[in-house]
Formats: C-alpha cells, sequence, structure tokens
C-alpha cells in the first residue's frame, strides 16, 4: 500500500476518533465531567445494527435510525439515573467513578446478551471502492462515507450551536452555569439535550468503526473511546473544530505508525505525542486558558 | 493539646484492624478453614489494599487525578522480577533477594514518578490525569514488546523479536515480549503481604502528619494560599507522586513474586486495572485512608463471594458500585440521610419515650 | 536621605499592568513606611485587589518595580516573596478547610522550623523537637486571635469571623515584615468589625507589623489608617494622609458619583 493510502485510512479512522470525541468535548464542555460511558454507547450503537440487521434481517437503514434512537435513550437514561443525582457532590471524581460503574454495566450487559466471541459485523456501506491513478490508490466506500459523516457532522453541529436557540443554551451553560440559570436557561434540559447529540453521534460512529472494522465485542468500544477521549484532549478539551482536528491527527498517526515502525508500538506513539503536545501546549491545540480568580 | 492522642488512636486501629485480620486468617488456615480459592486471594488483597492507600496519597492527600497507577505498579513488578531473574543464583538467601528486588521496584517505579511529574505537575488542572493514563498505556504496551536477554557479553535489548537479540546458546531470555518474564522465584507470600501493607501504611500515615505532609495537603486544599505563605508547591507535588508511584511499585513486586509468570496483560496492569484501584479510593472516601483498604478489600471479595451467581455477578458489581456512589455522594440523598439517620431516630423514639 | 530610605519599608513605582488592552493598574506608586498602617482604597473595580496580586507574584507586572526594605522583588515567584517578607490575606477567605486550625499556623511556619522527610516519616528525635516548638508557636499565635480553643477544629467550620482572624494568623506565622490585608472586614457585622479593628491594632504594637489593607467599610478605614491611598479605573486618584484625603472632594465624587 502507498503512502497516500495509509493517510486516507488515517482520516477515515480520525474521522470516527472526531465523531466520538464530539460527545467527550461536549459533554466536559457543558456539564464539566467526564463521560467514560461513552465508548460504551459506541458498543450499543453497533450492537443495535447488529441485532437489527443480522439477526432480525431489518432494513439496514431502518437498523441505522433504530439504533441512533436507542443511544440516544440509552444517554438521557444515563444521565438522568446515574449523573443527574451527582450534580454539586463535593468532587469530581465521584461522577468520574460512576460514568465506570455505568460503563462496567453496559459492557456486562452486553457479555450477558451477545456473549464474549466476537461477531461479525456486516458492513452498512453498500458503496463500492473507487480506484485512482491506475488502481495505485483504493478508496473504499466505507471510507467515503465515514469522511463524509464527520463533515456534515461538524458544519451542522456547529451551525447548530451558533444559529439556534438550544445551541446558543449550551453555549451559554458551557461559559457559566449559575449565570444561565438566572438568564432563564433550562439547564438541567441543555444537559439532556448535550447527552441526547453526543450518544446520538456515538452510535453512527459505532456502526461507521464496525463497518470499517467488522468485527463487534463487548469490549469494543473501550479502546476507541479511550482514544478518542485523548483526542478531544489533543485538539483542547470543550472545542468542536478540536475534537475534528485531534481525532483526524490521531488516526493518521496511528495508522503510519503501525504501517511504518511498529504494529505493536503504534499506541505507544499516538500517546507520546500525545504527552508531547500537552507538555507545549496544556490546553490542547486550540483550547481556550481558564485562569482562577484570586 | 488533646488532638495529638486521638490521631494516635486512629492511627492504632488501622495497624490493629490489618493485624488482627492477618491473626485470624492464620489462626482459621491452620484449621483448615479456609479454601484454597480463599488462600489464593490473599496476597492479591495485600497487593491492592497497598495500591488504594498509594493511589489515596495522590488522590486523596495531594488532589491530584491519577489514571495510570497501574503503570507504576508494572515498572515495579518487572524491575523487581528482572532483578530476581538475574540474581535468583547469585543471591540464594531468598529474603535478602526480595527485600533488593523490592527495593528496585520502588525506585524504579519512583524515579518514573518523578520524571512523568516534573513537567506535568507544573500545571494546574487536570493534566495529570490524562498524561498518566497516556502513561500507563505507553509502559504496558512497551513492555509488552521488550525483549531483553542475557549471554556471556551482557544483556541485550529488542524492541522486535526474540531473534533479533542475538544471543549466543548459553544466552538466556530474561523478557521475552508478550510472554513476560518466566520463572520468577516466587518469594511473595500472606505474610510479606501483610508487613508491606503494615510498612505502606506506616509511611503514608507519618508522612501525612509531619511538616512535609501538612503541605502537601494544604496544596490540595488551596494552591494559591499555599503559595501566599511561601510552600514550595511543585516541590511538594512531586515528593508526593513520586512517593505514591514507588508504592505502587512495590504492590508491583509483590504481585511478581506471587506468580511464575509476570504478563504485562491489560487486565494486570491497563488503564481498566488503574480506574479499579481509583474506584476503591473513591467509595473509601477521598483521602480515608482505612476506608479505601476497606474498599479494596471488599470490592475484591465482593466478585468471589458471588460466584454462585455466576454470569450475573459482574453485573450486578456494577450496579452495586453506581448505588454505592449515589449512596455515598449524591448531595440529595445525603440531605434525606441527614434527616433520617438511625441517630435521630433513636433520639426521636428517646424522646418520645419521655413523654 | 538615607534615613528616609531607611524607614520605608515598601516602595513601589509605576507598577502597571494590562489585561487584553484593559489597563486595570496603570502607573500605580506607593511608599508605606515601617510600622505604618496604611490604607488602600477605592470603588469596585478600582483594581485594589489587582495591585495586591501584582505584589505577592501572582501576576507579572507589564511594568513598574517593587522594592521591600530595599530588596528588588519585583519578578519574583509568589512562594519567593513571602519568604522575602510579604505576607497576605485573601478577599474570598482562603483557608485550608480540610487542616485542623492549629495545622493551618503550622503550615505557615513551615518554612522557620526545618527537619526532612525521613525524620518526619521515622518520627526521628528531632521530628519529636521541631514538631514540639511548632506546636507552642503555632498557640502562641492562636492565643492572639482568640482562637486556642478551636485549635482542633476543622477550618472549614469556624464561624466566618474567626475564619478571618484564622487567616491572618496563618499569615503572621510565616513572620513577615509588611502585612497585606484584603478586605479584612468583609461580612463581618459592626461589632466584629470594631472587634476587627483592635486585633489590627494589636497585631501592629505587638509584631512591630507594617500594614497595608485594602476595606471598603470607611469606619475602619477612618478609625485605623494613617495615609490612604485611592484607586480609581486604576490610576492613583491621590494619596495622603487619613483625614485629608477623606474630605478631598475628588475622592467623594469618586466613591458617589457626579
Amino acid at each position: 500500500m502507498s503512502f497516500i493510502n495509509y493517510v486516507i485510512n488515517g482520516v477515515s479512522l480520525g474521522s470516527i476518533y472526531a465523531i466520538i470525541a464530539l460527545g467527550y468535548t461536549m459533554v466536559y464542555g457543558i456539564a464539566r465531567m467526564l463521560n467514560f460511558a461513552h465508548g460504551d454507547v459506541i458498543m450499543v450503537g453497533a450492537f443495535t445494527v447488529f441485532f437489527g440487521v443480522s439477526m432480525q434481517g431489518f432494513n439496514p437503514f431502518v437498523a441505522v435510525l433504530l439504533s441512533i434512537a436507542v443511544c440516544i435513550t440509552l444517554g438521557i437514561t444515563i444521565e438522568f439515573i446515574a449523573y443527574r443525582p451527582l450534580r454539586g457532590a463535593a468532587s469530581s471524581l465521584v461522577v468520574l467513578i460512576t460514568a465506570i460503574g455505568v460503563s462496567y454495566f453496559l459492557q456486562n450487559l452486553a457479555l450477558l446478551i451477545f456473549g464474549a466471541n466476537p461477531k461479525s459485523f456486516t458492513s452498512m456501506v453498500p458503496l463500492n471502492p473507487i480506484r485512482l491513478a491506475g488502481g495505485q490508490i483504493v478508496i473504499s466506500g466505507e471510507t467515503i462515507v465515514t469522511i463524509l459523516s464527520c463533515l456534515i457532522i461538524m458544519i451542522s453541529l456547529t451551525a447548530f450551536i451558533k444559529k439556534t436557540k438550544p445551541g446558543q443554551a449550551m453555549l451559554a451553560v458551557s461559559e457559566d452555569k449559575g449565570a444561565a440559570q438566572l438568564m432563564g436557561i433550562n439547564v438541567n434540559g441543555t444537559i439532556t439535550l448535550t447527552f441526547a447529540i453526543g450518544s446520538g453521534l456515538a452510535a453512527v460512529a459505532g456502526i461507521l468503526l464496525c463497518s470499517a472494522y467488522p468485527s463487534l465485542s463487548p469490549y469494543t468500544g473501550s479502546m476507541p473511546g479511550i482514544k478518542a477521549f485523548i483526542a478531544a484532549v489533543f485538539g483542547g478539551i470543550g472545542s468542536i473544530p478540536g475534537a475534528l482536528i485531534g481525532g483526524i491527527l490521531l488516526g493518521v498517526i496511528e495508522i503510519l505508525g503501525r504501517a511504518y515502525i511498529s504494529s505493536q508500538l503504534a499506541d505507544v506513539i499516538v500517546f507520546m505525542v500525545l504527552i508531547f503536545v500537552l507538555l507545549v501546549k496544556p490546553t490542547g491545540i486550540l483550547g481556550r486558558k481558564l485562569q482562577e480568580k484570586v | 493539646m488533646d488532638k495529638i492522642p486521638k490521631i494516635w488512636r486512629d492511627n492504632l486501629i488501622t495497624y490493629g484492624m490489618v493485624i488482627a485480620i492477618y491473626a485470624v486468617m492464620q489462626i482459621l488456615i491452620s484449621f483448615g478453614l479456609v479454601s484454597r480459592l480463599m488462600q489464593g486471594l490473599l496476597v492479591p488483597l495485600c497487593i491492592y489494599v497497598i495500591l488504594a492507600i498509594s493511589l489515596n496519597l495522590t488522590v486523596g492527600i495531594l488532589g491530584e487525578l491519577s489514571l495510570g497507577h497501574a503503570g507504576f505498579m508494572c515498572l515495579g513488578a518487572f524491575a523487581g522480577a528482572f532483578f530476581s531473574k538475574i540474581t535468583v543464583e547469585a543471591i540464594t538467601f531468598s529474603p535478602l533477594r526480595f527485600f533488593l528486588a523490592i527495593v528496585i521496584g520502588a525506585v524504579v517505579a519512583g524515579f518514573f514518578g518523578f520524571l512523568i511529574g516534573m513537567p506535568v505537575l507544573r500545571f494546574r488542572g487536570d493534566y495529570l490525569a490524562i498524561v498518566t493514563l497516556a502513561f500507563g498505556e505507553i509502559i504496558k504496551n512497551v513492555i509488552n514488546a521488550l525483549f531483553v536477554g542475557l549471554d556471556d557479553r551482557g544483556f541485550h535489548f529488542s524492541l522486535s523479536d526474540r531473534a533479533s537479540l542475538g544471543l549466543y546458546e548459553d544466552g538466556e531470555v530474561i523478557i521475552n515480549g508478550a510472554q513476560g518474564i518466566i520463572g520468577t522465584p516466587q518469594d511473595s507470600n500472606f505474610t510479606v503481604g501483610i508487613v508491606l501493607v503494615l510498612l505502606t501504611l506506616f509511611i503514608v500515615q507519618n508522612l501525612i502528619r509531619s511538616r512535609d505532609g501538612r503541605a502537601i495537603m494544604s496544596i490540595r486544599d488551596n494552591l494559591i494560599a499555599s503559595e501566599s505563605i511561601g510552600i514550595h508547591v511543585t516541590k511538594y507535588k512531586l515528593m508526593a507522586f513520586s512517593i505514591s508511584a514507588a508504592l505502587a511499585g512495590v504492590a508491583g513486586v509483590l504481585y511478581s513474586h506471587n506468580l511464575n509468570n509476570v504478563v504485562a496483560s491489560p487486565r494486570a496492569f491497563g488503564y481498566n486495572m488503574s480506574i479499579m484501584i481509583l474506584v476503591f479510593v473513591v467509595l473509601g472516601g477521598i483521602g480515608n485512608i482505612r476506608g479505601s483498604m476497606i474498599a479494596a478489600v471488599v470490592l475484591t471479595l465482593l466478585p468471589e463471594m458471588m460466584r454462585g451467581l455466576d454470569r450475573y455477578r459482574m453485573l450486578i458489581y456494577a450496579i452495586v458500585l453506581i448505588v454505592m456512589m449515589l449512596f455515598n455522594w449524591s448531595p440529595q440523598i445525603l440531605a434525606w440521610r441527614e434527616q433520617h439517620s438511625i441517630k435521630d431516630l433513636i433520639g426521636r423514639v428517646r424522646g418520645r419515650s419521655r413523654v | 536621605m538615607s534615613e528616609l530610605l531607611l524607614t520605608n519599608l515598601l516602595n513601589v513605582t509605576n507598577l502597571s499592568i494590562s489585561f487584553g488592552g484593559l489597563r486595570a493598574v496603570d502607573n500605580f506608586d506607593i511608599t508605606v513606611k515601617k510600622g505604618q498602617l496604611y490604607g488602600l482604597i477605592g470603588p469596585n473595580g478600582a483594581g485594589k485587589t489587582t495591585v495586591f496580586n501584582l505584589l505577592t507574584g501572582v501576576y507579572r507586572p507589564d511594568e513598574g518595580k517593587v522594592f521591600l526594605d530595599g530588596e528588588n522583588i519585583t519578578n519574583l515567584k509568589t512562594m519567593d516573596i513571602n519568604k522575602a517578607g510579604v505576607g497576605r490575606t485573601f478577599q474570598n477567605i482562603r483557608l485550608f478547610k480540610k487542616l485542623s486550625v492549629l495545622d493551618n499556623v503550622k503550615v505557615g511556619l513551615h518554612n522557620r522550623y526545618h527537619y526532612n522527610t525521613w525524620e518526619g516519616i521515622f518520627r526521628l528525635p528531632k521530628y519529636r523537637r521541631i514538631e514540639k516548638v511548632m506546636n507552642e508557636e503555632a498557640y502562641k499565635l492562636l492565643k492572639v486571635f482568640d482562637l486556642e480553643n478551636e485549635a482542633d477544629y476543622l477550618a472549614g467550620n469556624l464561624p466566618y469571623g474567626k475564619q478571618r482572624k484564622l487567616e491572618i494568623a496563618r499569615t503572621l506565622a510565616t513572620d513577615p515584615k509588611l502585612l497585606l490585608l484584603d478586605e479584612p472586614a468583609a461580612g463581618m457585622n459592626p461589632n466584629e468589625t470594631k472587634e476587627l479593628m483592635e486585633t489590627i491594632r494589636f497585631v501592629r504594637d505587638e509584631f512591630e507589623m507594617t500594614i497595608l489593607l485594602i476595606e471598603h467599610d470607611m469606619k475602619l478605614v477612618a478609625g485605623i489608617c494613617e495615609e490612604l491611598t485611592v484607586l480609581n479605573f486604576g490610576k492613583t486618584l491621590m494619596s495622603g494622609e487619613t483625614n485629608e484625603v477623606l474630605n478631598d472632594s475628588r475622592v467623594i465624587t469618586a466613591y458617589l458619583g457626579e
């Protein structure tokens, strides 16, 4: 495979990271929490499609919509049951641990229902690969759909936040929760909306991920979840363009590292680049500096 | 001046608890009342308790979040096992060899803690959490790809495979990539584990009640005030974090000498393990040393005791974890508990009976 | 001339800082003599706390010099400025809430009494000796502020007025030459304020302290400050003796508006 092919694959993988990273970044920006169960919502999204298409014979399109609906409901439920009661708790660590509890719960529930053996996932992308430069460069249908989806999501999310009332409310809540409340913004509702969007995106990411790497197990979401979190930090947590840049950089570094250095050390390279970026620019590439008032 | 004896009493209760559990277990074992499964859990319990105490130093006492504690444990485990394997013939007196292995494991892990902490702890915020998360994964993956061999010419290193070590025929592979280190002398046992738990406890509790410990806790409570009264914030953050990493290294040495074959698997040293230790600390009460020890024991035994529930046990474990977190920390639930506490109930009953 | 220099403890010239184009403090000068009780007043947002943050190294000034007792402390770090002899309290009280009242003061004593980490962990004789001295010192300070009975309480559980006092005690434990008090009477009732005035005077006399304080309570300012500097929109409006300043029409306008 040529260098260009690797880069294209990297951008594709990175686009998936970016979509997942959006969920982390939005939730962090608004609720100031690291939702470590986010990766497992991806897995739930992929399993829903697997259940619909491979086990029940649904139309793929219906299955995808179902999956998004399931994940949105799941995200809202998790926030309501596990996170909302802890808002205002003495330590921010508390909700982090609870999120880990939710992550265990989802993994083990999937383990009970579907078992530990990896399932082979049928790609949801009906496109044939495109060959360029006389067959030198091959771009799979999954890659095209993934990159396009990522772009559409980024653009529409940015427009949503800039142009709509609920989007403005999200900005306001992320700026100052107390002030937003005084301005008559429904803070709880806004946080719920954030979880709903993040989880819906997680479903999309899960389907794209499993279409490109067609193996599905209860732990499928775990590592991409962590990587996407890293991508969010990389780009500057709280920033939407940051999630895009962070995700794509991470994907490209990972694929190139795997191809040219060592498949075993690819993750090491990713994490080392992260540490390096944070040392040089602690707020991430596009992050803002927050200073405590003295 | 009556506070000092109170702290003394509090510390003594913790030591007493550990010693009492040790004594009871020894008696039960001598009467054959402890199952093999349970006996096999004794050393791991000590390991988890040491990890919980050491992470509490970072999270509860210093107030920084670390998500890579298993990485320091991993370093300690491999450094200690590496030393024991190459000196197993040179030092035949096993307690001395194990003692040296522990010192080496602690020093290596502590040194890496210092190295990581030096650039990161200057910043404020959750950087340590993210960097330690990355660090833990790096350590695990590098050790999985690491091959070290020894022959007449000395040590050979490789990050690709065994063959590229270019060993002579008499050479021996010490660290064999993803297969880890095979044939570590099994020097760990319950007694050594308990001694190390007590030692960890001694170090952490006495550190907290000293000049340096006060400085560390002042940073946790209010960094800006701490600087304003002349505390060298970076120095004390580094001190606490390095000691915490070194103690995790000790737990690692105990771990690797409890097994014949130590492997840098995700289960033993991955991010999930780091999180597990963090769960002990948070559930036990952040900064509450004894609480985190109890949480470590309970949460380790819980899945074992639920073996009868078979496939449902990890699911139940997750639910118990979530419910306990809500019960212990939710502001609304805490307020409800305040109103309906048992003390209150007794008081009300008494009040009524008087009328 | 040389005698005059010796009696000046704090000498600030031309101190300035901007935040994103806004000149928060502009060419600020102040000279505080040894043993003086000096007030820094001005309307909200005038830049008073920013001056304190500049003096204590929380912010780096864009321009200007700060001399303490003849020593240039302009660009030192916060902790080194404290070691050089500047102690401060905060507008929003910053105690070590989960430490005991006694331990709060003992952290203040940190740089004056030493034993190393190992002596601490292994409870060696030096640890016992030094801890005993630190306890005695800390109790002495707590007595001054009438806090000795609360020594074992968590600092966060003290009532508000006592928290203010503890913060001053903790700062005095670092043995400063200059004490900066940021709105010490904020949130106090008239009785507490009166008591606080006496405490501040007592600290000045007992510890031969030089005190620079920010305050909104004009009764307190008029009652204890010998000299005042008025800050308005980051600029010095005027400096002088308390009575003279408080009766100046420009100052009255700045406070009441036109």
